[in-house]
Order: structure tokens, then sequence, then C-alpha cells
């Protein structure tokens, strides 16, 4: 099989995998008590919240560990905007969140529901073609009762990366938090929270080839941040709950290698990507990439075909032994075309569902990439023929 | 892992939807097709079929289409049930016929991806019409006779169903 959706989830590293396998056979202590294996487990816990910090430049004690990206982004719009509440008017904000049209629906959701439950307003920002966001228009929709802007670090669907620093500095200027959704980032290219200017981060474990189910929020100190998991007090009382000591460890052991691999990785894989980029622009009329070509993650491609259902790529591919993932599912017989392509503008109606998302990782090599140009150029062309209009 | 998806436990597709996907019949438009017609409802998807009609009989059927798997399964099905069958018979193939003849449709898929019989209904209407508006209003000359004459669409069947 050629695996090319590594943005929806990683293989584990093997040597997460033994060091897991390791931690779930010998260290069941809670390291909140302390007798030796306690302290043992506990020792475990503080060595990989320095792994985890090491690999975004933080300080351990701003490592949250969360059950995935998804509890971050939770975490992080609910504990500001929380936060601001208990406050009320001594910072002088309210309950106004600036986001963008093209987060992930764990943002743009719980923006929502804070402004179903929390009276919340939330401002959504438009994106220009390639998917970048205006830090004009950033700077433009903050106003006084601003509480948080929450911007996501690169798309997962599209792979544009994001002007953060420059968002960074303005929200820093006006004296609003920042929260960004580094789940598609962090293990893939270098990310430093100081050099970013970010004050909270997700990160999720799975998406850099740790486990599935364990994942960080980084909270800048100093942040107005409150705790909404309560009950044993873990975590610094941020968020309570027996910590998931083996995801945990797995989660350090993937910072340390991405760490370790990332440059050499990140080249390779760039070049993987222009090649398989070119590839199909060459082979295939009408193909159309959607992202920016530069600002763009190392290893994501996405391509939208004209009067094609990415769907019938999705399985046509699939037979072939190609995992690839589209843009489009239409599980719920409405067919809701990506909230993302739509939020571009300019993309003509037929190519909306005709999208799909190529993912690289460490498993692909030169000769994957010939593959599936292939393979994606003779099916494309077997489905052409079946619409000519 | 593939095992876990090709014996059903994965209830997206059954292996006929598959099988028609990877090889689908009949397909491509029909030049001098004697009855045409587009159905682009629900999701985007697009069902297009042409009919040649010699003696009452569906002598050719082809379609294009624009869908997803199951859509373009659903066309392949029903086109080839419906070529060579008489006007009658082939009026009588509707989307659970289809639906049957491919082992099943995914729930969610049922009313969007399963507008293929629909198309070829319709256009055999077509042709039905334009024979009509040519001066032939005469049935012919068979036991199903009224069948042969152009029926609007929400005209009840021999059964009493509406379409
Ligand atoms: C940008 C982004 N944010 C959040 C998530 C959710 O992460 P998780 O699956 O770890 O909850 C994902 C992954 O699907 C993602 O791509
Ligand atoms: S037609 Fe909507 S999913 Fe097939």
């Amino acid at each position: 099989m050629i695996y090319l959706d590594h943005a929806a989830t990683t293989p584990l590293h093997p040597e997460v995998a033994a060091v897991m396998y390791d931690v779930m056979q010998k260290c069941y202590g809670n390291p909140s008590t302390t007798y030796t294996i306690g302290r043992e487990a506990r020792e475990l816990l503080e060595n990989a919240r320095k792994q985890v910090a090491d690999l975004i430049c933080a300080q351990p004690e701003e490592i949250i560990f969360t059950s995935g990206g998804t509890e971050s982004d939770f975490l992080a719009l609910w504990g500001v905007v929380c936060s601001h509440k208990e406050q009320g008017s001594k910072k002088g904000r309210g309950s106004h969140i600036i986001t963008s049209s093209i987060e992930h629906h764990a943002v743009l959701n719980n923006s929502a529901n804070l402004a179903k439950y929390l009276d919340c307003t939330v401002t959504y920002l438009p994106v220009d073609g390639d998917g970048l966001i205006d830090p004009a228009d950033v700077k433009q929709a903050i106003r006084s009762d601003t509480t948080l802007i929450s911007i996501m670090h690169a798309n997962n669907e599209i792979g544009t990366i994001e002007p953060i620093e420059e968002i960074a500095s303005i929200a820093r200027e006006e004296g609003v938090p920042f929260h960004i959704d580094a789940v598609q980032t962090v293990g893939h290219i270098p990310v430093d929270v100081n050099k970013l200017g970010v004050d909270l981060l997700s990160l999720s474990g799975h998406k850099f080839y740790g486990p599935k189910g364990v994942g960080a929020l980084y909270v800048r100190q100093g942040t107005p941040f409150t705790s909404l998991l309560q009950g044993g007090g873990q975590e610094r009382g941020y968020r309570s709950g027996t910590e998931n000591l083996p995801g945990i460890v797995g989660l350090g052991k993937a910072a340390v290698i991405a760490q370790r691999d990332m440059e050499k990785e990140q080249q390779r894989l760039e070049k993987l990507r222009d090649a398989l980029i070119k590839g199909i622009e060459e082979q295939i009329p009408g193909a159309r990439l959607n992202g920016h070509r530069t600002k763009r993650l190392p290893h994501n491609v996405n391509f939208a075909f004209p009067n094609i259902e990415g769907e019938s790529l999705l399985l046509g591919l699939d037979l072939q032994g190609i995992a690839v993932s589209s843009g489009s599912a239409c599980s719920t017989g409405s067919e809701e075309p990506s909230h993302v392509l739509r939020a571009l503008g300019g993309l003509p109606d037929q190519y909306l569902n005709g999208a799909i998302r190529m993912t690289l990782g460490r498993s692909n090599t030169e000769e994957d990439i010939t593959t599936v140009i292939e393979a994606l150029a003779t099916l494309v062309k077997k489905l052409n023929q079946l619409f000519s209009s | 892992m593939n095992s876990l998806t090709k014996e059903g436990i994965c209830p997206m597709y059954s292996p006929k939807i598959i099988e028609h996907f990877q090889n689908p019949r009949k397909a491509g438009k029909i030049p001098d097709a004697d009855g045409i017609a587009t159905i682009a409802e629900g999701c985007g998807d697009i069902f297009r079929f042409y009919v040649k009609i010699r003696n009452n009989r569906l002598e050719k059927v082809g379609y294009e289409v624009k869908g997803c798997p199951v859509a373009i399964a659903c066309c392949s099905m029903t086109a080839t049930l419906a070529e060579g069958k008489s006007l009658a018979d082939a009026m009588m193939i509707t989307n659970e016929v289809v639906e049957k003849a491919l082992g099943g449709l995914p729930p969610e898929k049922k009313h969007c991806s399963n507008l293929a019989a629909d198309a070829l209904y319709e256009a055999i209407q077509d042709y039905l019409y334009k024979r009509a508006l040519a001066g032939n209003t005469a049935p012919a000359a068979s036991g199903d006779d009224w069948r042969y004459m152009y029926l609007p669409r929400d005209v009840p069947d021999s059964k009493g169903n509406r379409r």
C-alpha cells in the first residue's frame, strides 16, 4: 500500500512503540503517588513534558497534556474566554473571538458553542485564493472587547502556512491572547513559540508518528487561562484526570525523534511534494492546485479536478492500493463541499467536489510518486470519459 | 485490513458496486439518440441518459455521469438492465430495482446517488414526447399500449404508483 494520508494520521514510529510498550508493561504507578513506582512514573511524565516543551522551545511548566488536538483547541478557547468572564470588567475585555473561516472544526464548532452558551460574538476572517489570512484583516477585526484570536498555523486540507508572526505582533500590540492550532505543523517544520510570538498552541501526537489520543496545549506564563476539567488537580489543576502515561511518554519520544530528523525529512518531503505537484500539473489537464504554492506544508498536495467527484478518485486509487483523502465526503448525502475549498472563493463550481489531498510521510519514496502520478492520470482520464460537458 | 473492508464490515460499497464502478458498462453518449434526459438533483451529481429506440425496444442505452462511485455503479447497472428491453419493461425499472441488483446501497447514498433509473425513465419519456410532437399519437401495437404514449412525470403507472 502507498499511504498518502499522513495529515489524517501517521503510523506509530517503531521507537515510540517500543518505549510505550515498556511503560505499559513496567510502569503502572500513578504519577500522583509518592512511593517509588509513583515517583518513577512522575519522572517519566516530567521527562516527556520537557521533551515536548523542547520541540516548540517552551518551558516545561507551560505544557498541559491533553487527549489530543481537539481537546487542546477546546481548552484553549474555553479556558481563555472563561478566564475573561471570571475577571469580568477588570480587564476591560469581553467575549469577542476572532478566528478564520478555514479552521479545523475543533476551533470552528467550539467558537460556535461559545457563541451559543456564553453569548460570545465570533468574527470569521476570510482568506484569499491561496488560503492566506491577511494580518491587516486581523487588526481591523480587533475590538475593545476582543478576548481571543485563534488562527491555525497551517491548514490541514490545503497545507497553506499562515503569517503567524505578523498576526502575533498585532495581537501583542493590542494585548489580545493569541492561540494557534499547530496540529499540522508541530513535528514537521520548526515551531518556536517565542519566535512566533503566540500565547497558546495546540499540538497532537498522532500527526507526527506519536500515539493517538494524546496531545498538548502550550499556555504561555501570564496568559489569562482558567481550568475547566475539574477533579484530582493533575497538570497543575488545568487538566484533571490520571495521566495517560504510556501515551505521554510516546508523545515525548515522538517529539525527540521529530526534532532529530526534522531538517532532513522536511527537505526530502518538500522535494517529493514538488515532484508530485509537477507531475500532476504536467500530465493531467485541468488539474488545479489548491493552497499556496510555496507557503505550504512540506508534505501536503491538494488538487481539484473538474467534473469528477473526489470520492470516485479516492475509491479508484484505493482499489490500486493508494490511500488518499477526498476534500468532501458525501456521507451525509447532502454533499457539503469542504468549507475550506469554499472559503477560497473563485474556485469554479465544477471543481468544488473534485478535490483530493495527498499528504506524504516517512514511508514514501520517489518511486511512490511516479506510481501515484501514473495511477491518478489514468484514473482521471477514465472518469473524464464518463462525463464530457 | 483488506479482509475487514472487503468482507462487508465496512458497509460503504457492496462488491457489485465496486465491480461496476471499476468497469462501468455501456458508458458514453449516443450522438443520434432518440431520447435524452438529465437529472441533476441533490448533491451536484449529474445523471444523463441516452436511449436509441427501435420497434418500441431500447436498442441502445448510454449515459454520462458525474458522481460518486455509487452514482457511477447505478448508471452502469441501470443501462445493463434496460438495454434490449421493451419500453414498457424498461419503464418498470425503478431506483429500487437498481438498488436490489447492486446488492444494496449505503443508506446515506440512497437519495442522491440512486437517480439513474429516473434519468432513464425521463429519457424514454423524452422520446415519447418528441414522437407525440411529431404528430404520432397512436399507441404502438402492444398489450401495454398506454405506456407508449408520452406521460407527464406524475401520472400514476399501472400499479397506481406515482414516480
Ligand atoms: C488542524 C487540526 N486541528 C485539530 C485536529 C484534531 O486533532 P486530534 O485528532 O488529535 O483530536 C486535527 C486533526 O484532525 C487537525 O488537522
Ligand atoms: S450522488 Fe451524492 S453521493 Fe453519490
